[in-house]
């Protein structure tokens, strides 16, 4: 029984990875056209993707969108965990129902609902209407990660702080924020990377002028000629991927070895 | 700090620009588009969208052929993601489990198309799975095949399946194990009598990603196959300028996911999330 977990755990594994493996070889691979086995060694590929102009524009771009969604998924996230955490009033569960439905619903949803509401409206698309596209989703994501770490805070140490004479914002400031900084951090993390990889909002939300590094991929993998570029920024991305699984695990190596809370 | 200024700017958000739009959108299917230009006049009721789609059976065969590869896809996912779930949960050294998450993590933040473009470059023609297949005599799909659909979305929602599942298991006490073979049940039961009920909410918790994330994709359809599923029926439409189908065709998925929300909440799922 336990070798026949440990193998399927190792077939699951296999698969989970194969494709990376194969994007990662073909990068390198002399044949424009991705054929396998891969024709030979080339760094030609890596030349061209960094002659490709478009490329560092929708990268901007991203992290542009990234940032600002970021940011008022953390405010508005935080307020919202607080009031569900910390307060019970009617119609509680319904807004923690709601909260949900963004992440809950398929993008295609949400992508549509604002692409007609800017229509209707007569709003012009572009990064701020990406903004707001992807902050649907990262609030969700910011809220999780705070609501999850307030449930586990004990209210002892907010309250000592208010016995001792220290009004609700210095409380705030000084004992609460503290305690949800790697919440905060984890949270931030997630919906970045969220925001950075979306493609379905983003292209309801786009128009016609901005391109994000999603949207680049999507276009250049489908001219046959581009095909080699997108290997390489499939690689790349590949390896960019490291960095939040890195500081999400010395994130919660911190929470394990700090002791602090 | 007042539990209204906490509430405000949240609220704000959730019910303008959020709950606003889908509102919007709802609106929109009841409303027409002027022929000549494909703008839609607001305030201007109708029932068009819905006869239209009323009336045309390839909308309903879309919709049940995605639904059931949603389905397809969950169970799955469902089926690859328990052996190795357990085997991370109750098995592995400590250390040993800390390596196999972290590579669990690790293909769920590699970008969503590149996966994509990744499988595209294994089905197609010249590919991996042709070269594969060889000696067998054998050509890849190609990326025209409904299959492909189903690998691909299988393997990209997989580790939304593992990670709920190993930490719903991760929870279970030793001792509920110790007690179910004490009092004589066989491993089998065991697991179907006491391991399988305390893992449900995390599966659920698990499924509505899994089955959401289907529900809605047109991407990797549009991509690896040639078969249309929801999702490319909103969209098509909407890049068409056709909003009033798009909006009401968008009603199909959020009356699914409502109601399986519902039910996820009754068996515990939020929980888990």
């Amino acid at each position: 029984m336990r070798v026949a977990l440990r193998i399927a755990t190792w077939v699951i594994l296999g698969f989970l990875y194969l494709p990376l493996v194969v994007v990662a070889i073909h990068a390198f691979n002399e044949s424009g056209f991705m054929a396998w086995p891969p024709t030979g060694f080339t760094l030609r590929w890596f030349g061209e993707a960094i002659e490709n102009s478009a490329i560092p524009e929708a990268f901007v771009n991203s992290i542009l969108a990234a940032l600002g969604a970021v940011a008022i998924a953390l405010v508005l996230g935080t307020l919202a965990a607080m009031a569900v955490q910390r307060y019970s009033f009617f119609g509680r569960d319904t807004i923690s129902f709601l909260l949900l439905l963004p992440i809950a619903l398929p993008g295609v949803i949400t992508g549509i609902a604002l692409s007609t509401t800017f229509q209707t409206l007569g709003i012009n698309f572009g990064l701020t209407t990406i903004i707001i596209g992807h902050a649907t989703f990262c609030v969700v994501v910011a809220f999780n990660n705070v609501v999850a770490r307030l449930r586990r805070l004990p209210r002892s140490s907010e309250e000592a702080s208010s016995d001792l004479g220290a009004d609700t914002w210095i409380t705030f400031r000084r004992i609460t924020t503290p305690a949800m900084r790697t919440a905060l951090l984890s949270g931030a993390l997630l919906a970045f990377a969220l925001s950075f990889d979306e493609v379905i909002v983003t292209l309801f939300t786009a128009g016609a002028g901005t391109q994000t590094i999603p949207l680049f991929v999507l276009a250049a993998m489908q001219r046959p000629t581009e095909l080699p570029v997108v290997n390489v920024v499939a690689l790349v991305l590949i390896l960019f991927s490291v960095i939040p699984v890195y500081i999400a695990q010395r994130i919660s190596g911190d929470v394990a070895g700090g002791g602090r809370y | 700090m007042r539990l209204s200024l906490l509430l405000a700017a949240p609220l704000l958000w959730l019910g303008v620009v959020y709950l606003g739009s889908l509102g919007i959108l709802l609106l929109n299917a009841f409303w027409t588009s002027d022929s000549f230009t494909g703008r839609v006049i607001p305030f201007d009721w109708s029932l068009d969208a819905f006869r239209q789609i009323l009336g045309n059976d390839v909308y309903r065969t879309i919709a049940v052929r995605t639904v059931a590869m949603a389905i397809l896809v969950t169970l799955t996912d469902v089926i690859l993601a328990l052996p190795i779930a357990y085997y991370m949960a109750r098995v592995a050294s400590p250390r040993y489990r800390r390596l196999i998450v972290v590579a669990v993590l690790m293909p769920l933040w590699a970008s969503y198309l590149v996966k994509i473009f990744a499988w595209r470059s294994i089905f197609q023609g010249n590919g991996v799975l042709t070269w594969v297949l060889s000696p067998f005599d054998i050509a890849g799909p190609g990326n025209d095949e409904i299959f492909n659909s189903w690998i691909v979305f299988s393997y990209l929602w997989l580790p939304y399946m593992i990670l709920p599942i190993y930490t719903s298991l991760e929870r279970v006490p030793n001792s509920l194990l110790e007690a179910s073979a004490d009092l004589g049940a066989k491993a089998g039961t065991t697991f179907r009598r006491v391991v399988l009920p305390l893992l449900l909410p995390g599966l659920v918790a698990g499924s509505i990603f899994t089955f959401s994330l289907t529900l809605g994709d047109y991407i990797v359809p549009s991509l690896v196959s040639d078969a249309k599923f929801i999702g490319n029926v909103i969209y098509d439409n909407s890049a068409l300028g056709n909003f009033p189908v798009a909006a009401a065709y968008s009603l199909v998925p959020i009356f699914i996911m409502i109601v399986y929300l519902l039910i996820a909440r009754r068996l515990g799922a939020f929980e888990s999330l």
